[in-house]
């Protein structure tokens, strides 16, 4: 007992995360378990959430800074955009994309992520807008110049070998969104726990003076943050490409508070310094479960997932409150 | 006298002034259109409900806190009011439709006043959460699928007219319907009520410090709660005159408006840190925001590119603004230097 009681003190975000989706599994036991305890079940939420998933890890690393980046869904639907004027250009609309191509389509990505990441950090960290307005001026301006790119409509007719190759399975059961959302978790992770990124990173979230003061290249520090949040929303932008195989300036236009609120339930203090990447990622797990065990029930309304998404949110945050009460007062 | 002169230049409002008669005499100077009656009207009409929303969101912003909900908040209850009206075949005027979304609007924003004035939760998490608890509520719970008849008090409320100007040139006519009234009465009561009550200047002390505030006898607490009510109550205000003048209810055409409006607040001069601004600034930002909008068509601009003016507009004022507020700060510095 208390052993456990230790692990859970540990890492008190991501316990509480998993004792909700354990409640959660056990109700679906009881009620849908021949629906949702499949195996092509869990294939594909697991090929589902990448999308979403990596704008939210991408996002939690501007949060940790103490900002934000609301720029996430304008980001990726420009590099899709522009992947799929460039696959258009070199192979016309229904030619045949050689498979190496994708190397290309992936490099035009990064360097939507490098710009857009470039401006975001230049109007905060050189201007000094706060993070919540640039970010959102710089998405209501990407989304204008997809909007006037593609003329408001879905681009659909381009070779679709890339959308293919990415929402088929590796061995024949693993999504290869999942691989890329994988190798793009493990950078993180690498970055945030096993490199004084890290460590700089939650210093300027927790007081950024502070952390001027003690010899840290802040606006160097905040360009490398936004930029790694950028390419991992053009990224995702790439996955949702792969999943619609059409391009369309409004597509998950609703990502961005799906992305916000994965991060902080996942314990990442909106406030800065303080997230993981394990409780982002049960986070968006969890979520994901929940979303996809509300749609087995038939009778249920789908837009009774927002509302528990909304319940979840307040819940974790509600707790957090009464955990920590007591020892408030000691 | 230099010495006012000065500090009215020190603030926001002036430029985005100068902006909005500059933006006006390019329009004008392209299309002749500017400022003739029916265009203003056309402009003061747009600006109702997200005048509307930005006063809500003002409040929230001077406080500290930030509200992403009130568009939620605003389609659920004025979803319902006009769902409770037509479902009683309710055909009087339009002052129970108010009423009963204002108590609707007060009982959501209660919901968001505890828990951030209460449970002192960050504003910007709970209101995120609520906003998709509404959403969901609306459509899940409640099975909201547009409205297209409105019971005939809400109707003749929003298509009656206020002021009618015709152009002469080309002969159309712009009408201003009487939800501009009700812009102009909550705006003149909050700016009463944030200059000189206790209850206001406690709304702008907590921005500054909560924890000064705390300690000069403002009760924190209990003034963020009743802060929310009244933003919930402005929010479905909005919502009840956005309904009147559509002439239908749609339950989802007004989110996403959230980040707009904050947009427009701070143009105006809000210091997204609480405690600074001024609710002409609130309005002449929103204004801003709503003019580079609509004069889109009278520039010959294909509206396609309206969010890409719109999103240049809020990246390079809030850029102005920030080194604006970082010289003004230098200044002060500065002086206390020389004082010293």
């Amino acid at each position: 007992m208390n052993k456990a009681k230790s692990i859970y003190r540990k890492n008190p975000e991501v316990s509480r995360l998993l004792i909700i989706m354990l409640l959660w599994l056990i109700f679906m036991m009881f009620t849908q378990a021949e629906k949702f305890f499949t195996g092509r079940n869990f294939l594909t939420m697991a090929g589902q959430f990448p999308e979403y998933g990596l704008m939210a890890l991408g996002g939690m690393l501007c949060m940790i800074t103490g900002g934000i980046d609301l720029a996430v869904v304008g980001t990726a639907n420009m590099a899709s955009i522009l992947s799929v004027y460039t696959m258009i250009h070199f192979f016309g609309e229904d030619g045949t994309m050689p498979m190496a191509f994708s190397v290309v389509i992936f490099l035009i990505a990064v360097l939507t992520g490098v710009v857009v990441g470039s401006i975001n950090a230049f109007l905060i960290s050189k201007l000094g807008v706060p993070p919540i307005l640039a970010t959102l001026g710089v998405n209501e301006f990407l989304t204008g110049l997809c909007i006037v790119v593609t003329n408001g409509s879905a681009v659909s007719s381009f070779p679709k070998q890339y959308c293919d190759f990415f929402s088929g399975n590796f061995l024949g059961f693993i999504p290869r969104r999942l691989i890329v959302f994988i190798v793009v978790a493990i950078i993180i992770w690498l970055m945030l726990e096993k490199s004084t990124y890290g460590t700089k990173l939650r210093l300027y979230g927790t007081n950024a003076h502070v952390a001027k003061f003690s010899g840290i290249n802040t606006t160097a520090l905040l360009f490398r943050t936004y930029i790694t949040s950028s390419i991992c929303a053009a990224l995702g932008g790439l996955m949702m490409l792969a999943t619609y195989s059409s391009a369309r300036a409004d597509y998950g236009s609703n990502y961005t508070m799906q992305a916000i609120l994965l991060i902080v339930l996942g314990g990442v203090s909106p406030n800065g310094g303080k997230g993981k990447i394990s409780g982002v990622i049960t986070a968006i797990v969890l979520l994901k479960m929940i979303e996809s065990g509300i749609n087995r029930f038939r009778s249920v309304s789908t837009y009774y997932v927002t509302l528990i998404w909304g319940a979840v949110l307040i819940l974790a945050l509600v707790i957090d409150y009464f955990s920590q009460k007591p020892k408030k007062t000691k | 006298m230099k010495k006012k002169v000065k500090k009215i230049f020190q603030s926001n409002e002036p430029y985005i002034f100068l902006i909005i008669i500059i933006l006006g005499i390019v329009v004008q100077i392209r299309s002749g259109q500017f400022f003739t009656g029916n265009n203003i009207v056309d402009l003061l009409s747009a600006m109702i409900v997200p005048g509307l929303f930005a006063i809500a969101e003002f409040m929230a912003l001077i406080s500290g806190g930030i509200d992403v909900s009130f568009p939620a908040l605003a389609s659920l209850s004025a979803y319902a009011t006009t769902k409770i009206l037509l479902d009683k075949g309710y055909e009087g005027n339009v002052f129970l439709a108010f009423l009963i979304a204002v108590l609707i609007g007060a009982f959501l924003g209660a919901i968001n006043g505890y828990f951030i004035g209460y449970l002192n939760l960050n504003a910007m998490i709970v209101t995120l959460g609520t906003s998709s608890i509404f959403q969901g509520f609306m459509q899940g719970t409640l099975r909201a699928n547009q409205l297209s008849v409105i019971p005939q008090g809400m109707k003749k409320f929003g298509t009656d007219s206020f002021i009618t100007a015709t152009n002469k040139v080309n002969g159309l006519s712009s009408v201003l319907p009487y939800t501009f009234l009700i812009l102009i009465i909550v705006c003149a009561l909050m700016f009463f009520v944030l200059r000189y009550t206790i209850f206001g200047r406690g709304i702008y002390a907590i921005g500054g410090n909560a924890l000064s505030a705390h300690t000069a006898g403002f009760n924190v607490k209990r003034t963020k709660f009743i802060m929310y009510i009244i933003i919930g109550m402005i929010a479905s205000i909005g919502g009840i005159c956005r309904v009147c003048m559509m002439q239908q209810c749609h339950p989802t055409n007004m989110l996403g408006m959230e980040m707009n409006i904050i947009a427009g607040v701070v143009l105006g001069g809000v210091a997204l840190t609480g405690g600074a601004g001024t609710l002409t600034g609130c309005m002449l930002g929103t204004f801003l925001i709503i003019l580079v909008q609509n004069s889109m068509i009278l520039l010959g601009i294909p509206t396609t590119w309206s969010d890409v003016f719109v999103g240049l507009v809020i990246v390079i004022g809030v850029s102005l603004t920030a080194l604006q507020s970082s010289r003004t700060s230098r200044s002060k510095k500065k002086a206390v230097k020389e004082g010293a």
